[in-house]
């Protein structure tokens, strides 16, 4: 039965995928049925952005099955959620009124809510749960208040009618609406400081979820700001792109400073995914800033470099939690630093890992390097808008995503290098071994399309190019150089990904004649690992994740303020004799001492005046109710 | 074709065969002014030859990372070869990528070198790769930007199109803003290639080394391997800094006259650097190592300043 659910999911995956592919390349579908729904009924409508986006959830979803499908017969718990969760995601791109993607959105976060709370630990799924249940309604909040405004001031809660009424609406009005919108989506696509759920709730769901929500899930937060920036509303003042460039910024560079530190390999993946979006966004506000520049052609190579980054994402993201997730059921542990020596027993997964892992930290010729490229081909770029402050923001979008490139490397060194080398920190990693086919397969297929999605560059960034200019509304196609050649705004910059790979595949096999030619690579002696002529060595002498982090805690230390706690027990006989140490490092999160904290102190405090109000007396209610009958009276 | 052939070999031999003198006249003119006479500038080669007719001794706590990476290393190097312009502006495979591909086809050889730190399983290679992602990530936002200042000047990024606009415009290698940008990549370039004061290539004291602690565990052929690519390493960033930033003389046009005359150039550009790089090194002391972010930051600094007085002089 749980099989065939999952088989089931995979088979909608495909073909979400396929109606994805066909709404990319211009197939125009709309079906209304206003008889299921009040206030305008179901409305589908498929263009080529929903098209783009139901591409990506088919594209990562049917892996994700597939991985479900290898655990069938160990973990049954989810499967229907799991269904419910992949249908939903596949309804939010389609969903073209109100009150259709209100309720795909709710659905959609009410199944990976519970797919949250069933996974793994009880304790920590719950509170995991609780968390992204409140942060993600109060973006459904801020979702209705901004669409209920619009139907107000339009008149009509379907989305076309937006676009056609947006332009004529008082600035101000559309500053409020996109402002309420975008801070709703952001709250999905874990933008900081909105981000608090996400290093809670992906990793204590199930992996194959995890890669879901990660690969997915936050991207349709993305789906919802392209549409409400460049799209619902129309187009917009410049500080909208403004604010989406800094706010990826800072969330790519906060996100990747908190994954470098953590020592839970799926939370490290879960910061990661905090700061990919923040790449996405950081592309997504250029290419805002150039269409409210009026430069077309710049916006498009903007938004193709934030989609491109987003389907990148999805590809690796989605590999990297189904390897963590061989790994959490081999080893039964998800802390690094109890790892080590997978390499050996899991040759599998690690191979698939590292090309994640290489992927991800955008090294050619593999997937994510396009789109950091492309990204940086549309920052580049800015002094065509003569406007210092605008140029100010690039600058610093730069910086951001320059520092990201070099610190995601670092992390991914440490998550790879930490968890799969060496030997073995504990027994459980001695003992891990490969999952099952299906789960091998899954993730053979991703690591494939990473190198796919990367060498064949310029077969698919004209087809993203496609979705971006028909998105500004731009006539004519972007041209990006042919077959071989990525060309970006014509002689500015050129990328040949097929010929990088075959320089780096001629070079190493050119190394490797060479040194055939001089005698070969001489006679190999296995010995153990040198150690300052110490008789033993032993795991314990191994570098550790938290080691391998503290040049960064150092050199960040503004950020993590981290607190030295030593513990020493000493015998009693003597101060001398010491017992044990126990060192630990932790960080403090800046946005839970300053933001959440006070926050929820205050509302502890303004509920404490409120329960004032509550005195349990009917006589008292009763008179509330009056009161507040009257007062409508007076004022309406 | 034929022409794009022979740019192809010349390239490569210069970087491949060319690296190690390179190293070596380092080397001497650092001897030299401290006082001492110093090993002959051919020293590397020896040194190669000394460790390919070494047998290896690889750790039995390895896995294939630790085999590969040496090829990865000195691949990459090659593959760069054939994108910086240096006897000419437009290499064989020029087209192919710009600044950003070659730093990052950098990047690949720092990934795999971390990696293969960490896979001998000794607290040395994780130190010394830790050590070497941390600079190498505080370095990046310095080489985009300063590039980023390049792309102001000359409209465009592709490492040819910047040669060319700057090598017409003689004037413009010495305006402020061109000159702070080359200071940021000068320090990178420190950086990066594991120079003093960030840190030192002669030493082997493990707890300063960062680019020495990474490749402790390696012997013999490996480790004239990754000798050589530090070598070229260091030789492709000097010609990027000294072709990039004051691309004069850099041919335009594939004859064999203009490739000839390319060479001359680049080498004397390149013993005018290698001399400022050993006056700095023998005038300042190691940084200790937590005190590197700020001599980075120094440079981003620079490299942002490079940035914004193209918009105040705008």
């Amino acid at each position: 039965m749980t099989a065939v659910v999952y088989a089931l999911a995979g088979i909608v995956g495909l073909i979400v995928g396929a109606v994805g592919v066909s709404g990319m390349l211009g197939v125009g579908l709309a079906w209304r049925c206003p008889a299921l729904l009040p206030l305008g009924g179901v409305s589908l409508v498929l263009d080529p952005l929903a098209g783009f986006f139901l591409a990506l959830v088919g594209f990562a979803s049917v892996p994700a099955s597939l991985d479900g499908l290898g655990r069938a017969r160990r973990e049954r718990r989810g499967r229907l959620a799991y269904l419910l969760f992949v249908a939903a995601m596949a309804l939010v791109p389609l969903a073209a009124n109100a009150l259709t993607f209100l309720l795909a959105w709710e659905l959609m976060s009410l199944a990976s809510y519970v797919l949250v709370v069933q996974g793994g630990q009880a304790r920590e799924s719950i509170r995991a749960a609780w968390v992204y249940a409140v942060m993600t309604h109060a973006g459904l909040a801020c979702l209705l208040a901004g669409m209920l405004l619009l139907g107000a001031w339009t008149g009509s809660f379907d989305v076309g009618a937006w676009r056609a009424a947006a332009s004529a609406l008082a600035p101000s009005a559309r500053d409020l609406a996109w402002a309420l919108l975008a801070l709703g989506f952001a709250v999905k696509a874990g933008v900081i400081p909105l981000h608090v759920w996400l290093p809670l709730a992906h990793p204590a769901a199930p992996s194959h979820v995890s890669a879901l929500m990660s690969g997915v899930m936050i991207k349709l937060g993305v789906y919802g700001l392209v549409r409400v920036s460049l799209d619902w509303l129309g187009e917009g003042p410049a500080w909208w792109g403004a604010a989406i460039l800094l706010a990826g910024a800072v969330s790519a560079v906060v996100g990747v400073l908190s994954a470098i530190v953590d020592r839970d390999l799926k939370r490290v993946l879960a910061f990661s995914s905090i700061e990919n979006a923040g790449i996405i966004l950081i592309g997504l506000g250029a290419g805002v800033l150039y269409q409210a520049a009026g430069l077309p052609a710049l916006a498009v190579l903007g938004v193709t470099a934030a989609l491109y980054h987003a389907l990148n994402h999805a590809a690796f993201k989605t590999l990297l939690f189904l390897g963590a997730g061989a790994v959490v059921h081999a080893t039964g542990t998800r802390d690094m630093d109890a790892l080590g020596g997978l390499i050996k027993r899991m040759p599998w997964t690690a191979a698939c890992f590292l090309t994640g892992a290489a992927g991800i930290a955008a090294l050619p010729p593999l997937n994510g390097f396009v789109s950091e490229w492309l990204t940086f081909q549309a920052l580049l770029q800015n002094l065509l808008i003569e406007q210092p402050a605008v140029n100010l923001v690039f600058a610093l979008g730069i910086a951001a995503l320059a520092l990201t490139g070099g610190l995601t490397v670092a992390c991914f060194v440490r998550a790879f290098g930490i968890t799969f080398l060496a030997v073995p920190r504990r027994e459980a990693a001695a003992r891990a071994h490969d999952p099952e086919t299906p789960s091998r397969l899954a993730m053979a297929m991703l690591a494939l399309s990473c190198l796919a999605l990367g060498v064949g560059a310029t077969a698919v960034a004209p087809a993203i190019a496609r979705v971006g200019s028909h998105l500004v509304g731009t006539p004519t196609a972007l041209p990006l150089g042919d077959a071989f050649t990525l060309k970006v705004s014509g002689e500015f910059a050129s990328l040949s990904m097929p010929v990088v790979a075959a320089a780096l595949i001629l070079a190493a096999l050119g190394v490797l004649a060479g040194l055939a030619a001089i005698g070969g690579r001489g006679r190999v002696r296995r010995y153990e690992t040198w150690s300052c002529g110490r008789m033993l060595q032993t795991p314990r002498m191994e570098y550790t994740a938290t080691a391998f982090a503290n040049p960064f805690k150092r050199v960040f230390d503004f950020f993590y303020r981290p607190v030295e706690q030593i513990d020493i027990t000493t015998h009693p006989a003597s101060r001398l004799f010491v017992q044990r140490i126990e060192y630990a490092n932790p960080t403090r999160s800046l946005f839970d001492d300053w933001l959440y904290r006070p926050l929820l102190d205050a509302v502890h405090r303004g509920a404490r005046v409120v329960r004032r109000l509550q005195s349990g007396s009917a006589n008292l209610y009763l008179a509330y109710i009056l009161l507040a009958l009257l007062a409508l009276l007076v004022f309406a | 074709m034929i022409a794009d052939i022979l740019i192809a070999v010349v390239q490569l031999a210069l970087v491949g065969l060319g690296a190690p003198l390179l190293t070596g006249i380092v080397r001497t003119l650092k001897a030299r002014l401290v006082g001492r006479r110093g090993p002959n500038p051919w020293q590397p080669y020896a040194d190669l030859r000394k460790l390919l007719g070494k047998d290896r001794v690889v750790s039995a706590t390895t896995s294939w990372i630790f085999a590969v990476t040496p090829v990865v290393l000195a691949a990459t190097m090659l593959a760069s070869a054939l994108i910086v312009p240096l006897v000419i502006s437009r290499p064989v495979l020029g087209f192919a990528g710009n600044v950003i591909v070659l730093m990052y086809l950098f990047l690949i050889g720092t990934f795999f070198l971390a990696l293969a730190g960490l896979d001998a399983g000794s607290a040395f290679g994780g130190m010394g790769g830790s050590r070497e992602v941390a600079v190498a990530a505080l370095a990046e936002p310095t080489i985009i930007v300063a590039v980023f200042a390049l792309a102001m000047r000359a409209g465009t990024i592709n490492l040819g199109g910047v040669v060319e606009r700057l090598g017409a415009d003689p004037q413009m290698a010495l305006t402020p803003g061109h000159l702070l940008a080359f200071a940021a990549f000068f320090i990178v370039m420190i950086a990066e290639t594991g120079r003093l004061p960030v840190d030192n290539p002669a030493t082997h004291l493990e707890l300063t080394m960062i680019h020495e602690a990474m490749v402790l565990e390696y012997s013999g052929p490996d480790l004239a391997l990754v000798e050589w690519a530090a070598s070229m390493k260091l030789f492709l960033f000097m010609a990027l800094l000294a072709n990039l930033f004051f691309p004069w003389g850099v041919p335009t046009e594939p004859s064999r006259a203009a490739l000839a005359r390319g060479g001359i150039v680049l080498a004397g550009k390149l013993l005018a650097l290698a001399t400022i790089l050993a006056v700095i090194e023998t005038q300042i002391a190691k940084l200790r190592l937590f005190r590197v972010p700020e001599l980075l930051a120094g440079s981003f600094a620079l490299a942002l300043l490079s940035v914004t007085s193209r918009f105040l002089l705008r």
